[in-house]
């Protein structure tokens, strides 16, 4: 009998990896028309995300005026950005910061 | 005056309008798709005729009307070439999305009695919506208010400004229909996360 040999990764390189994968991100703005009820909706419908989360999300946005909502590729958030349109919402895509 | 939405025990929602109320929100819905449809999606005209004939593609350029442009905002903020190439494959999607939501609208509130021409007084609508209805009903009650906050410049933590207008302001009795439909926003997502 025996055991794969474990592999060790280092983990920097592993970070790299998740990072690489995950350039992009999805960031929705406040905005003075859209009401704080609705926008956790669409986060909670779209996403979908606990009420919690939703709410959590929605009040950073209302209080620091933007906040992301995904991360991913840069297709996947152009995606996320122009459903976030069809809802209303203002969305931008940008990439990650390194 | 409509108490707004309320769920159905059965899924869905519904609402009782008076017939003004009825026509009112269909006449926001009419002009919405007319604002859709006006400023046409179509490509900018710096390339060839030929070649524009054959490209069934979108704009690269924001509206100019300021309510488009914030129906079809940026999606890139600091690389306006991304920006163009993003609007050319899903504005003109975004925008059929739209008119068909406030279509949906208008559809409803006809199938639910709403004559052509309102002149009879006293008459109520009760609408009742699936919740594929309830989904287009939001997207579109928000287009809407969108729109009226545009049009009007509402900013935030402003209320207190659009109460100090006098009552015979055009302005104040256009706040009062945007008010009115938060109203119906609000308890249209109420109904349904219930």
């Amino acid at each position: 009998m025996s055991a794969p040999s474990p592999v060790e990764y280092e983990e920097s390189a592993v970070e790299e990896a998740v990072a690489h994968d995950r350039p992009w991100q999805t960031v929705v703005w406040n905005d003075p028309v859209n009401l704080m009820s609705y926008v956790t909706f669409v986060f909670q419908q779209y996403f979908g995300f606990s009420k919690k989360k939703a709410e959590k999300l929605m009040l950073q946005v209302h209080h620091d005026g933007r906040c992301i909502v995904s991360s991913g590729t840069r297709e996947e958030m152009e995606r996320d950005v122009q459903a976030m349109h069809e809802y209303g919402l203002w969305a931008t895509l940008e990439k990650v910061d390194d | 005056m409509t108490d707004g939405f309320q769920p159905r025990r059965r899924g869905g929602v519904v609402a009782t309008f008076s017939g003004f109320e009825a026509d009112l929100l269909r006449s926001l819905a009419s002009q919405l798709i007319e604002l859709l449809r006006d400023e046409a999606a179509v490509p900018s005209t710096e390339i060839d005729p030929f070649e524009a004939l054959l490209d069934f593609s979108g704009p690269t350029t924001a509206p100019e009307d300021p309510v488009l442009a914030r129906l079809f905002p940026a999606a890139y903020r600091d690389d306006d070439e991304a920006a163009g190439e993003f609007r050319r494959f899903t504005e003109t999607q975004l925008r059929s999305g739209k008119a068909a939501n406030a279509g949906a609208v208008i559809d409803v509130l006809e199938e639910a009695g709403l004559p052509s021409e309102l002149d009879e007084t006293g008459l109520t609508i009760d609408v009742e919506l699936s919740p594929g209805e309830a989904a287009s009903w939001m997207k579109a009650l928000t287009d809407m208010r969108l729109a009226l906050a545009t049009r009007l410049g509402i900013e935030e933590g402003d209320e207190d400004y659009w109460d100090s207008l006098p009552e015979d302001d055009p302005r104040s009795h256009v706040h009062d229909i945007y008010d009115w439909l938060a109203f119906l926003q609000e308890t249209l997502v109420r109904a349904v996360s219930d």
